[in-house]
């Protein structure tokens, strides 16, 4: 267990180092710069600003510069605000996104084995057929269709009650976090409830299950703890790469809600080609991806014994 | 017994026919295509979705030819128009300026003008799109009067809309309007002011039905008609036709989701072809290769992987840039198949792994086959069928992934419509006309849930240990 750890933090390192790699690359053949602006017309300000930024050295001095400061974490200056360091954009806007993502993570994770569990105890019958019609509908409706439209329906119904049920748009409080957070996870949910159907389908009227039953437990601790917890594993496993999408989805529902997360932040560096801040935001990002997937394969490994890893 | 003893005779041996059935096939042999066929046309899920594929194709690749509106036409008397019938003008003269109502103030005090509500609010004429003109009558001492137009009623909250007028002269108890006049319902109310050019007393409100009409030259000129002379006045001149309506530059939509649905397909069809072929060249090579450099190849493809993958299309997007009249798909392209062969590489080199142990391969290199031999024609057929299935789930996939790009500005460029960059401009007029969001929506999703559940079909089709699982 230990060992694999070890190898797997290692292999992550790599990973992270890579990515860190292919935004150097990327960002770097960018055509045109953050500094060819319109009001730099002045050489002698625009070299001192290249100075300033390390833009004047030889690539691959760059590329050595910028790897010793990611690995002390230091992502650096922005290039369109420049009194505000990258670590501290990233200090004041992820934990937003991460609130939004995690709330979409419990949402989708619930629903999604609620609703799976359901559709494989009532197979092929009216609840089934509902259930799998809208999963279907939930992996087949784009992210920001749904933002859009549940916005547009949330304007009407509180237009229609008078009274402001739940707030539109923005952040704060944690009304402002429940419809957001409900469209992020649909996607994922409706992918989870399809993955929970099928593996509650293998396990429905497995030997120990029949075992259970006729040794007379009563149905709800066969379902808790014999079916429910049997067919959940799978479940667990695909629970990092839904993180992952969950949170690069997570630009859309923060454009639409209009949430000062650093998904938004990430577009709006993007539009303003500022070098320093989309580096940093991807290699963070791709870090908590990265490591976000090891946890939870060390968290699948703790939960199921029969799982060894090696 | 001696065998010189027993002589066999031609009659001690029956000849046994050369060719006798010891089985027979009692049906028509099936291959696997015609086998994955009849299942594939039992499914009824998936054969609607292969119709509504073969209809989105015919939609844009034959729905330009009959209906010949460009995409990038703006028609600005018509924008942000609902779907409906055909829009109809009447010819009318041209406008005339209009002298107005004057009429005599009538004195009053302080008290009564606070408690007053302009009478007799009325139109002069009726109400077109070139002029709205309203009369009411002097309200005893009031010092002007203020007109609010709205587009909806002001009753019950008292929301009058925008001020149009600010009439600083007693006298005058009239107003024309020829402001963006569109053909819809108007709201116009008025207030009388005291004389230090507050709003006094209640206001009165006129509702007003506009419709549209135009001059004979204007008609002429915006190319609704050939000639002005062809037409009398009176007449009803129908305008350029838009089925679904228009967006808000008042271009067609119908038209825009035609060559919209030849971006999104476009880009839908042709991505996950160039990245299927560069993951079947990859894996196979893996797999056929084997030992170390099938690690350090595979150890690649994880790398590739674990790229989070939204952001580095975004990221290879921009490195790749966007020049001046271009529409962004070739770079879209290329970011898409930089980062999504490996999915495709992983499969092939395991499919390859399994049959290179198979049975029939090793007879197959017994008699004599050769290594491109046994890829051609054991290994590629074999594994076709998986292919083909993840070709079918990564079509929506990337249909998805320029709808997401595009509708965050980072896909197609503008004047170049998507299915994705529809629904960015058409979320911001979301309230008003929800019919520039809605459209583009609904076809990406059809587009999207036909090919899942064709996915879903050719899986069960195909894939003979995957039948059966959801």
């Amino acid at each position: 267990m230990f060992r694999y750890t070890v190898k797997r933090l290692i292999q992550g390192v790599i990973t992270v180092w890579f990515i860190a790699t292919a935004t150097f690359i990327a960002m770097h053949s960018v055509p045109g710069d953050p500094l060819s602006g319109e009001r730099l017309a002045n050489e002698e300000i625009r070299a001192n600003l290249e100075a300033r930024y390390g833009l004047d050295r030889p690539l691959f001095e760059q590329y050595l510069i910028y790897m010793g400061n990611m690995a002390r974490g230091d992502f650096g200056i922005s290039f369109t605000q420049q009194n505000r360091r990258v670590n501290d954009i990233i200090r004041e806007h992820f934990p937003v996104s991460a609130t939004l993502g995690i709330l979409a993570v419990v949402f989708a994770a619930l629903g999604g084995i609620l609703w799976g569990a359901l559709t494989a105890l009532f197979r092929n019958r009216l609840p089934d057929i509902v259930i799998m019609f809208l999963v279907i509908l939930g992996i087949s409706v784009p992210s920001f269709v749904v933002a859009a439209l549940s916005q547009l329906g949330l304007t009407s119904l509180n237009a229609l009650l008078g009274v402001s049920i739940l707030p539109v748009a923005g952040w704060g409080t944690l009304l402002h976090m429940v419809v957001p957070s409900m469209v992020l996870g649909l996607g994922t949910m409706a992918f989870l409830t399809r993955l929970m159907r099928s593996s509650m389908l293998e396990i429905v009227n497995a030997d120990f299950v029949r075992t259970a039953r006729s040794k007379g437990l009563p149905p709800t601790r066969i379902f808790l703890k014999h079916q429910l917890r049997n067919a959940i594993l799978p479940v667990i496993t695909v629970l990092g790469p839904a993180i992952a999408a969950i949170t690069t989805g997570g630009f859309v529902v923060e454009l639409v809600f209009a949430i000062p997360g650093l998904g938004r932040y990430f577009v709006q560096a993007v539009q303003q080609l500022d070098y320093t801040v989309i580096m940093g935001t991807t290699v963070f990002y791709g870090a908590f991806l990265v490591f976000m997937v090891i946890l939870v394969d060390l968290v699948y490994g703790l939960i199921d014994p029969r799982v060894r890893l090696e | 017994m001696s065998t010189a003893a027993f002589k066999f005779g031609p009659g001690d041996f029956e000849q046994v026919a050369t060719e006798r059935r010891t089985q027979t096939l009692s049906r028509p042999s099936v291959s696997y295509w015609q086998d994955a066929w009849r299942r594939l046309k039992d499914n009824r899920r998936a054969l609607i979705s292969l119709w509504i594929v073969i209809a989105l194709a015919l939609f844009t690749l034959a729905g330009p030819l009959l209906w010949r509106v460009d995409p990038a036409a703006q028609d600005l008397d018509q924008v942000s128009q609902p779907p409906g019938l055909p829009q109809v003008a009447v010819i009318v003269e041209p406008y005339v300026p209009w002298a107005g109502i004057m009429a005599t103030p009538v004195p009053g005090t302080a008290e009564t003008l606070a408690a007053a509500t302009p009478e007799g609010l009325r139109l002069v004429e009726p109400a077109t799109t070139q002029a709205v003109r309203l009369a009411w009558d002097p309200v005893p001492g009031a010092s002007g009067y203020r007109l609010y137009r709205n587009i909806f009623d002001p009753e019950p909250d008292g929301a009058v809309g925008l001020p149009v007028a600010e009439i600083l002269d007693p006298g005058q108890v009239s107003f024309e309007d020829r402001l963006d006049l569109e053909p819809a319902r108007y709201w116009y109310s008025v207030f009388a002011r005291d004389e230090f050019g507050a709003e006094a007393g209640d206001y009165a409100t006129v509702t007003v039905d506009a419709t549209r009409v135009v001059s004979a030259a204007e008609a002429e000129t915006l190319g609704w008609i050939g000639a002005a002379a062809a037409v009398a006045l009176g007449d009803e001149i129908v305008l350029p036709y838009h089925p679904l309506g228009t967006d808000y530059l008042g271009r067609d939509m119908l038209s825009r989701l035609m060559y919209g649905a030849r971006v999104s397909l476009f880009i839908g069809v042709v991505a996950p072809l160039l990245f299927v072929v560069v993951g079947i060249v990859y894996g196979s090579a893996a797999g056929f290769i084997g030992g170390r450099v099938d690690q350090l190849l595979m150890r690649f493809a994880d790398f590739v992987v674990a790229l989070p993958f939204l952001l580095f299309m975004i990221l290879f997007k921009i490195a790749f840039g966007i020049g001046p009249g271009e529409s962004g798909i070739f770079p879209m392209l290329v970011a898409l198949v930089l980062l999504a062969w490996p999915a495709t590489a992983r499969l092939v080199r395991g499919q390859v792994l399994q049959i290179r142990e198979e049975g029939y391969i090793g007879a197959s290199q017994l008699l004599g086959a050769k290594t491109t031999y046994l890829v051609l024609r054991h290994m590629i057929p074999n594994t076709m069928g998986v292919i083909l299935v993840t070709l079918t789930f990564a079509v929506p996939t990337v249909i998805f992934t320029e709808a997401f790009l595009s509708f965050i500005g980072m896909g197609v460029a503008p004047p170049t419509p998507s299915w994705g960059s529809m629904s960015n401009e058409g979320l911001r007029t979301m309230l008003t006309h929800p019919h520039e969001l809605i459209f583009p929506a609904i076809f990406i999703s059809v587009t999207v849930l036909a090919f899942n559940l064709l996915g879903d079909g050719l899986r069960d089709a195909l894939d003979v240990r995957m039948r059966g699982r959801e």
